[in-house]
């Protein structure tokens, strides 16, 4: 179906340069839905407080110039959701499955980073290791986790949920048994710059990561057949490997990616505050992690994937939660709010809603066009 | 090749079990021997004949500092050398604590000691318990079962614990009250307890008031985003009341950002719960000016009724509500922190 419908979507392209074919092709885009999202947010958001949007340069109390302001704390908290939707995103379209262990991995990784700089010592006063070397092992550690879920998942053919259900039950108790239970404190300053601030730069760190992430991801998706392999894989596992990719490996691979993003985003929420609470941590962020993916109008039966979407969904989850906190929420009703909208934006976002729309959409501008053809 | 790949995952896996014991994490002995104990390990009843034996049945430490605090507290009182052989099951899920507790009835331990996950669900196995002779003792949670089942009940009064923090700040005599209230997860006894004494005063004072009342659920980081967005909206505010030192600190954090002075004699009252030991130092250097006590050592108590009892004198009340204090940045001392320090 949907490669019959692509040539004639092209063909259209080059016939109708007015305005309504442009917008039309807007809203087949994927990427429409996270950004009418976004505008939605935006706009709700500019109606009910201006102020919403300033921004400001202030000092901070160690005397550092800062940026702040609530378009910039967004940005900053949605870094880690954004950097877990790349390898998410990845792993759906592979696997058509999810990984639920991410947020259970984020405590396990941070909770690595903090035993190899503490040592056995759970209050060091100096970093028993330099921090490139706890942020490189939390890595391996990390990737070898994703790699045992990629393997369960590519090659003794397991669920994505229920292999990854392991680490999802397992991983805070590990993460609590790496450090003997104790909670690690880091007094030394350089360590907090990765998830805060560096001295005399007012932009926080987390978003510079971010970015570097989504630059990365760029490349290799466009130098590398990585995105081409993980969406036919996706999309017809058998044909692919008669067209000579191995699936099995391919889908190990995204796990493996997902894993190094694990790594990061668990280095910088350690980073955070300098010290870990296992139980805590990431909580539910899975759950946002795939709602990203979701939001951003991929399949979550895998296949073809935009990955500008996913991230862009990831900052509409962050914009909403920012939102929901600066109109006071009462708290037990915050929950239900979310859900209200997330309902709203997954059912915009169904591929059958999507055509319903463009049908009626069609209908309503085939008479204009018919009077156009007329006058020609 | 798929027989190369499994190897490798295998190898890989081997490297993963190896690192983790590079990480020098040493086996916990004290757990290696409780699960066992918990899957039924049969005691060497030919050993321990003057000891009184105990059957612990505890939350999962790995839960919080608190029960990590309470656990040790538990394995320091229970020990040989105070007349014990105790036994110890882990769980957080009742159904898995109900089958450890008729495993210890089995057993024919002398003291069963609960500190229930769920209120449910525990009739029958207590009513085994008591038709084989052995004494019941509640601690941090109570259940729903006749009191008859127990022999006494140790608990936190958790609206005490929020009643003596907003006692704590009736006393600091500010003209005005605007105060900025992150509560943990909706629901918990400790969320309920540590918000009605606060609700229960802002609606009673004028001057008092919330500027934002919303659930952080005892995370450092959303703790940090909500007072972050009040601070960006522009209303001002001089109270923090956070009902854990996580999300204090949190707090804290974003007050650090925008510049804003926190502690003792500065512009924003700092309020936590929990009395982490972290939290207490912050305490004594006045970034922080109140943390309320939780009270997680209830061993001492156990052992003050186990030992009553072996001469015969029941406890003169079921409920025994521990005492829990409050500290003041302005009195804390480095002895309280080695003591009260979780």
């Amino acid at each position: 179906m949907k490669t019959l419908e692509k040539p004639v979507q092209q063909h259209q392209k080059p016939t109708g340069k007015d305005g309504g074919s442009f917008i039309k092709s807007l809203v087949r885009n994927q990427i429409f839905i996270p950004i009418a999202a976004l505008l939605i947010l935006v706009i709700f958001n500019l109606v009910a407080d201006p102020s919403f949007f300033a921004i400001t340069l202030s000092q901070n109390s160690a005397g550092y110039p800062i940026l702040s302001g609530n378009l910039i704390n967004i940005l900053d908290n949605a870094s880690e959701l954004v950097i877990l939707a790349i390898g998410m995103t990845l792993v759906t379209s592979a696997s058509g499955g999810q990984d639920i262990s991410v947020g259970a991995a984020i405590a396990l990784s941070g909770s690595v980073v903090l035993r190899v700089l503490c040592g056995t010592e759970s209050r060091p006063e100096t970093l028993q290791a330099p921090i490139i070397v706890a942020f490189l092992v939390c890595c391996l550690v990390a990737m070898i986790f994703g790699a045992f879920n990629g393997a369960l998942v590519a090659y003794f053919k397991i669920q994505p949920m229920v292999a990854t259900l392991i680490l999802f039950t397992a991983g805070r108790s590990i993460a609590a048994w790496i450090n003997n239970n104790e909670l690690p404190i880091i007094s030394e300053a350089s360590f907090g710059y990765f998830g805060n601030f560096i001295p005399g730069i007012p932009v926080p760190t987390p978003i510079f990561i971010a970015v570097l992430c989504m630059i990365i991801i760029a490349l290799v998706l466009r130098f590398t057949k990585l995105g081409l392999f993980t969406q036919s894989v996706g999309i017809n596992s058998e044909s692919s490997r008669l067209n000579g990719i191995n699936p099995e490996f391919i889908k190990f691979i995204t796990y493996v990616i997902l894993g190094l993003c694990v790594a990061i985003a668990g280095f910088i929420k350690v980073s955070r505050f300098s010290t870990i609470n296992y139980s805590v941590v990431a909580k539910d962020i899975e759950m946002d992690a795939i709602l990203a993916v979701a939001l951003g109008g991929n399949a979550l039966s895998g296949g073809k994937f935009n990955m500008a979407a996913s991230v862009l969904g990831a900052y509409v989850i962050q914009f909403l939660t920012t939102t929901l906190f600066k109109f006071n929420v009462i708290s037990s009703a915050l929950p239900a709010y979310k859900a209200v909208v997330v309902i709203i934006l997954v059912v915009l976002s169904a591929p059958i809603v999507r055509d319903k729309i463009a049908a009626v959409r069609k209908k309503l501008s085939a008479p204009r066009t018919a009077v156009k053809e007329a006058n020609r | 090749m798929k027989i190369k790949k499994i190897l490798g995952t295998v190898l890989s896996l081997a490297i993963a079990a190896s690192m983790f014991s590079a990480c020098g994490a040493k086996p916990d002995s004290d757990s290696g021997e409780t699960t066992a104990a918990a899957d039924g390990g049969a005691p060497a009843a030919s050993t321990s004949g003057e000891l009184i034996k105990v059957g612990i049945i505890n939350n999962d430490p790995n839960e919080s500092g608190y029960r990590t605090a309470n656990d040790k507290d538990m394995k320091d009182t229970f020990t040989e050398a105070n007349g014990y052989k105790a036994s110890f099951a882990y769980s957080l899920k009742n159904d898995e604590q109900i089958a450890a507790a008729q495993k210890f009835v089995q057993d024919e331990v002398d003291y069963l000691l609960i500190s229930a996950a769920g209120t449910s669900g525990w009739d029958s196995v207590l009513k085994d318990a008591q038709a084989a002779g052995i004494k019941v003792i509640l601690f941090d949670r109570t259940i729903d079962a006749d009191d008859s089942l127990y022999e006494a009940s140790i608990v936190s009064d958790m609206a005490q614990e929020g009643q003596t923090a907003v006692d704590w700040l009736i006393s600091q005599n500010l003209s005005e009250y605007k105060i900025v209230h992150i509560q943990g997860v909706m629901g918990g006894a400790p969320q309920i307890g540590r918000t009605g004494a606060l609700e229960a005063q802002v609606a009673a004072n004028d001057n008092w008031s919330f500027v934002t009342q919303q659930t952080a659920e005892w995370n450092a980081e959303t703790a940090q985003q909500i007072v972050q967005s009040v601070i960006d909206s522009g209303e001002s505010f001089n109270v923090v009341y956070a009902e854990n030192d996580d999300m204090a600190k949190g707090a804290v954090a974003a007050l650090d950002k925008a510049n804003i002075s926190h502690g003792v004699g500065k512009d924003v009252i700092i309020m936590g719960f929990d009395c982490n030991k972290w939290a207490l130092e912050e305490l004594l250097a006045g970034n922080w000016n109140y943390d309320g006590q939780c009270n997680p050592f209830q061993a001492s108590y156990i052992h003050d009724i186990i030992q009553n009892l072996e001469k015969g004198t029941a406890p003169s009340e079921k409920v025994i509500i521990m005492e829990e204090q409050g500290f003041d940045a302005t009195k804390i001392t480095k002895e309280d922190i080695e003591k009260y320090g979780i």
